[in-house]
């Protein structure tokens, strides 16, 4: 008995060490960027919290299994009727309260954090771009710059992107695990999610919610490059990509699998994103890009934005 | 479409025509048995029409095995497909249509069933009473779950399985992206079972409220009884809610409504609200009776009363109070902001505090007691550490801001794995091991029983271990394929290898059951465990009226058969009278056929089988009305009778 | 026959009996769930008319009246129904259920009448969210009125055949509490649906 106990808690600290010890290689424990960050300290701080209370779990359970096992007492041994004690239900009760508080603190703070812009970089206002998705690919309209793309997205590093989410079918869950967690994408409204790149470099990024067949290949590739290098790609697309057509993006989503491409103009401009928006922050910078937008819809939706906030 | 053609598999395979063959095969053969052994009449009698408690808990408990068969094969596929990278065992459409059907019929056709049979088998015989309040509906019940499991196992066959997840999130499940019939089966298979379901709950609060043995006041009720009523309650509260959304999801794809459409104001949002609403009171309508079997089998086991028995009761009720203030964790990331995250995350946690309750007070019933290590204490022993460690990362998952990173990822299912098979799962196991005496006259063979334990739990821990590390590092949920360069392949195939193993524990268990059949000592009297509620102060094999006299536990405990062995508390005073008993009816039977009917039709959009099926359904319940039907009486002469034999056995 | 108890009113008067009418309260709690979650689902489509038509624009302040003054006195004739029952009159029940009956008949037949209108100017059922979950709304509430009227009857019939005893009792007072449930849920159809559409 005492040998198999051990092997349960022998799995669970193999288990332990191998999450503890892997850590750098996992992508959500490898942040890239300030709102991933966030998570990845919660993470290691709910890792460690949750293991000593597993600890102790194991530690009792252990000690009484071994105490009080029948083949360690005389055979006419006849065990007490104990009632509960206060004491130790108040201590049952408080040590997780207590826990459920810290953690609870600890929640709303992040909370904030992961919903608002990224203080880092708040200065400089905050590169917009739209994420939608249709079955099975996602498009990424630069309404500030002019451009869409089509399962790539590339993005300045150190500047906060908004990224403003919506679906052309079911919903979908975008997802760059190192720049930060995921957001569904609806068809009926707009949802925003901040996120921003601490260094430059390549993220893969997925739709993680099951929208049907294709799902398992909805994914995309990021690229964090220099604000100079990100203005020169932009510069280039505008002069070498063709415009994208009505036509072009009703062929664009039809269901399958597409590679990557590029368009100048944005699809938003005839396949306006829904009206409803929902969970956008209240960052002070809100009023001033959406000056800097061009396109009609942008500023349409500013108006029933703050509607829609009281609802809810 | 043609109209046959919408009978037909629209995505059909090899191993889907190789099971079509088998099931006929199967079928065939068992219709033969049946009829070559004449066994016809006797199943009509004894247990098609039945009313008594017991045996329709023990056809709750076939389709439980039943359904436990298919959804681990299910689960068998999923975890060899995912074993290997790019693997093209399964294409996607057949992935999706598995891990759906997994999902559906592991909680709604499986463990619902189990822990219906533990509502039935035991809740009448631990409150002392003859059965149930209303033995008709609870045999309506039993048809009404049995048509919709046995009608959404037929999309397997006729018309294709349902394939958008057990969650069926709109615009997803909708007619535009979800064409096949599958989705239909799923809209109107679960509601038809969960109409029994409904029933079920109905009937078990009218039964534990009222019809308890004299003296027994609702602190004196065993554990399993107080997780029962509970259950229920949460049962009539939340299942309507899925009634209503299973409906309009039904309208939607049959009537073109626009509830959750994309356009026309329709708004997917709502079904997952609604589904969620329902969704997180069910796991608790799970969990909640298995932490009550768990209770009866650790102080049975720990020869000590259970500690802390009105801290249990309390935690149960917050529980079952908050279990509808937390749905919206199912979806942090729908982007209703910090402000609702915070709250939900805050309440999510807080079902932290009473369950943590209930994981001390079990250790505390170890505290000073005599430990013995039966297959049934084994499995509570590995449920309290399996169990804390799917407990704790479920205050991780709770963390709404860290949940962004967790959410539709293995870690989520790592986790939900997690707490339901060491909870749910393993006290169903346990709880079957240790009633089995009770309900068959045998022991399960202890040697054979903990081997099936610790296999388990070693297949357990390999299969579900890695998706926690896969999860962390990027494997979304419900993905047919991987790339190799994701770096997956080897933890997933680790968990195949868990998955593997527990099918074994799953064989070691059935072979277990027909080696005790062929092997067991039947002379084993009422009480082979040394038990202690009053469940097992009846006779083996149980009675059809379970107590020849109604108990009086005014001067017992809430272990009534405890104190009558141990400090010779009377509790069956009297003398033996004439029993009140409830005749059997086929009429909840037809009236099942003719939900089915009604089922298969509206799923193919046929009208007028459609209607045809409700007349019948109707036509039963207006037959109800009308009956005169006041059951009958065992006379007190054949009462004594009965009872004599049992003393000759000596049995009692 | 079960045991009579003659202490206690005549529905209540067996265990049988004692059990149908707590089951039925359960049974409620689960029907208000059911219409609970019905009008949650419509406060939050009710602003969701896509291209379809607002309630305002469709709502009859006539129609809703007269429904609403049918059951509510059919409300009130089924508690006389009750009444009569308890003091022992057969007759007398069996003519304040068969007014009621008649009131929720009338009922039916005004709603049929307010969804053809529905359907007339616009608002079909798969025009818009709005107008699915108002005639589910509505439907439900009709749908179970329809039950209950043929449910009533078959206990009229009883009664009639078999006199009042502890069984028929019984099942005419759970009748009337279904009945004066579905009353309730019209008042709250009426205020929060109707009146509060058409303001």
């Amino acid at each position: 008995m005492k040998v198999n106990l051990k092997g349960t808690l022998l799995a669970s600290i193999v288990f332990g060490t191998l999450l503890l010890g892997g850590c750098d290689s996992l992508l959500v424990l490898d942040p890239k960027g300030p709102q991933a960050e966030v998570q990845a300290n919660d993470t290691m701080m709910l890792i460690y919290i949750m293991g000593a209370i597993v600890l102790v779990v194991f530690a009792m359970l252990i000690f009484m299994l071994v105490k009080y096992r029948a083949s360690k007492q005389s055979p006419d041994y006849e065990p007490p009727h104990i009632h509960g004690h206060w004491l130790v239900e108040t201590i049952c009760i408080g040590v997780p309260v207590l826990i459920v508080i810290f953690l609870g603190v600890r929640s709303v703070e992040s909370n904030y954090l992961v919903e608002s812009a990224p203080e880092e970089y708040v200065e400089e206002e905050p590169l917009v771009i739209y994420a939608s998705s249709s079955d099975w690919k996602w498009h990424f309209s630069y309404p500030e710059q002019g451009i869409e793309t089509v399962n790539y997205l590339y993005i300045p590093a150190n500047r906060n992107i908004e990224f403003k989410l919506y679906s052309h079918g079911p919903i979908t869950s975008f997802w760059i695990p190192q720049l930060g967690g995921q957001k569904y994408a609806m068809a009926d409204m707009v949802t925003t999610l901040h996120l921003a790149a601490d260094v430059e470099g390549e993220f893969w990024g997925r739709n993680a919610n099951f929208a049907g067949a294709g799902t398992a290949e909805q994914t995309f590739d990021v690229t964090a490059l220099s604000q100079q290098e990100f203005d020169e790609w932009v510069e280039e697309v505008q002069e070498t990509a063709e415009p994208i057509t009505e036509e072009k993006f009703e062929e664009l989503l039809e269901p399958g699998h597409l590679g990557r491409s590029t368009y100048t103009g944005t699809h938003l401009e005839f396949s306006p994103a829904p009206e409803h928006n929902h969970g956008s922050s209240d960052d002070v910078n809100h009023d001033q890009h959406e000056e800097d937008t061009d396109h009609s819809e942008h500023e349409n939706h500013n108006d029933t934005e703050h509607e829609d906030h009281s609802s809810h | 479409m043609e109209f046959f053609e919408r009978f037909m598999i629209p995505h059909p395979s090899f191993l889907i025509y190789v099971s079509m063959v088998l099931i006929v095969l199967v079928s065939i053969a068992l219709v033969g048995v049946i009829t070559y052994f004449k066994l016809w009449g006797y199943l009509w009698r004894e247990w098609i029409t039945t009313v008594d408690h017991k045996k329709i808990g023990i056809m709750y408990l076939l389709m439980a095995l039943l359904m436990l068969f298919r959804g681990g094969v299910d689960a068998i596929m999923l975890r060899y497909q995912l074993s290997m990278p790019e693997n093209t065992f399964l294409d996607a459409q057949h992935y999706n249509e598995v891990f759906t059907t997994h999902g559906v019929v592991m909680i709604l056709f499986m463990a619902m069933p189990f822990i219906t049979f533990f509502f039935n088998f035991l809740v009448p015989l631990q409150i002392g009473a003859r059965d149930v309040a209303f033995p008709r509906l609870n045999n309506l019940s039993f048809w009404l779950f049995f048509m919709g499991a046995m009608l959404f196992n037929l999309s397997f066959v006729v018309g294709g399985s349902p394939d958008a997840g057990w969650t069926s999130y709109f615009p997803l499940a909708d007619v535009e992206f979800s064409k096949s019939v599958g989705t239909n089966y799923y809209m109107i298979a679960i509601q038809i079972a969960g109409i029994g379901t409904l029933m079920t709950g109905i009937n078990f609060i009218t039964t534990i409220m009222k019809m308890r043995a004299p003296g027994m006041t609702l602190f004196k009720m065993p554990m399993f009884t107080w997780s029962a009523l509970i259950a229920n309650l949460i049962v009539v509260f939340a299942f309507p809610v899925l009634t209503v959304a299973l409906a309009m999801g039904a309208m939607d794809r049959l009537f073109d409504t626009q509830f959750f459409a994309i356009g026309n104001g329709g708004m997917d949002m709502l079904w997952a609200n609604l589904f969620w609403v329902w969704g997180h009171p069910e796991v608790y309508i799970l969990i909640l009776p298995a932490f009550g079997i768990f209770s009866e089998i650790i102080s049975t086991f720990s020869r000590r009363n259970l500690y802390g028995y009105n801290s249990m009761v309390w935690s149960m009720i917050v529980i079952s109070v908050f279990a509808f203030t937390v749905w919206t964790h199912h979806f942090f990331t729908m982007g209703q902001g910090a402000f609702t995250n915070s709250i939900f995350s805050i309440t999510t946690m807080a079902i932290a505090i009473p369950t943590g309750v209930k994981i001390f007070n079990w250790m505390f019933t170890l505290y000073k007691g005599k430990i013995e290590f039966t297959t049934p204490m084994l499995y509570a022993v590995h449920f309290i550490p399996l169990f804390t460690l799917g407990g704790v990362t479920g205050v991780m998952l709770a963390m709404s801001a860290a949940d962004y990173q967790y959410h539709n990822t293995m870690f989520l299912v790592a986790h939900f794995h997690n707490v339901i098979i060491p909870g749910v799962v393993y006290a169903m196991l346990a709880g079957l091991t240790f009633y089995w005496p009770k309900m068959f006259g045998f022991m399960l063979n202890e040697k054979i029983g903990k081997a099936t334990v610790w296999v388990m739990s070693t297949g357990f821990l390999l299969a579900f271990m890695p998706m926690y590390i896969t999860g962390l590092d990027g494997q979304a949920r419900r993905m047919y394929t991987y790339s190799e360069s994701t770096g997956f392949t080897t933890l997933n195939m680790v968990s195949f290898v868990g998955a593997g193993i527990m099918a074994v524990s799953f064989i070691m268990l059935v072979w277990n059951i027909w080696y005790s059949f062929k092997n067991s000592p039947r002379n084993i009297g009422s009480d082979p465990w040394n038990a202690r509620g009053l469940e097992w102060a009846t006779h083996t094999p149980i009675p059809a009226y379970n107590f020849a006299i109604t108990p009086d536990i005014t001067d017992s405990t809430s272990e009534a058969f405890w104190d009558m062995k141990h400090k010779g508390t009377e509790i069956f005073k009297g003398d033996i009278k004439k029993i009140h008993m409830p005749n059997y009816s086929g009429v909840p039977f037809i009236m099942s056929c003719g939900f089915f009917l009604l089922g298969f039709s509206l799923i193919f959009s046929m009208w007028i089988p459609a209607i045809v099926g409700l007349i019948v359904v109707l036509a039963c319940m207006a037959y109800r009305s009308f009956e005169k039907d006041h059951g009958y009486y065992i006379p007190e002469e054949e009462v004594k009778a009965t009872e004599k034999q049992y003393e000759k056995r000596g049995a009692k | 026959m079960a045991k009579v108890d003659h202490s206690v009113p005549l529905e209540y008067s067996t265990e049988e009996n004692d059990l149908k009418i707590f089951g039925f309260w359960v049974f409620l709690g689960a029907e208000i769930m059911l219409f609970g979650t019905l009008f949650a689902a419509y406060f939050t489509l009710v602003d969701r008319t896509g291209s379809g038509p607002s309630g305002a624009e469709i709502f009859e302040i006539t129609p809703v009246l007269a429904e609403t003054f049918l059951l509510l006195t059919s409300s009130f004739t089924i508690g006389l129904a009750i009444h009569a029952m308890r003091l022992g009159s057969k007759k007398a029940t069996l003519t304040f259920m068969g007014i009621t009956l008649a009131l929720g008949l009338a009922f039916l037949s005004v709603e049929i009448y307010e969804f053809l209108h529905y359907v007339h100017v616009g608002a079909g059922i798969t025009v818009s969210a709005f107008t699915s979950i108002l005639l589910t709304t509505l439907g439900t509430h009709g749908l179970h009125v329809t039950v209950g009227f043929f449910w009533g009857l078959f206990i009229m019939i009883q009664i009639a055949k078999r006199g009042l005893n502890p069984e028929t009792a019984n099942k005419s007072f759970i009748f009337s509490l279904y009945w004066h449930f579905l009353d309730v849920v019209w008042i709250f159809i009426f205020s929060f649906i109707y009146l509060k559409g058409m303001m």
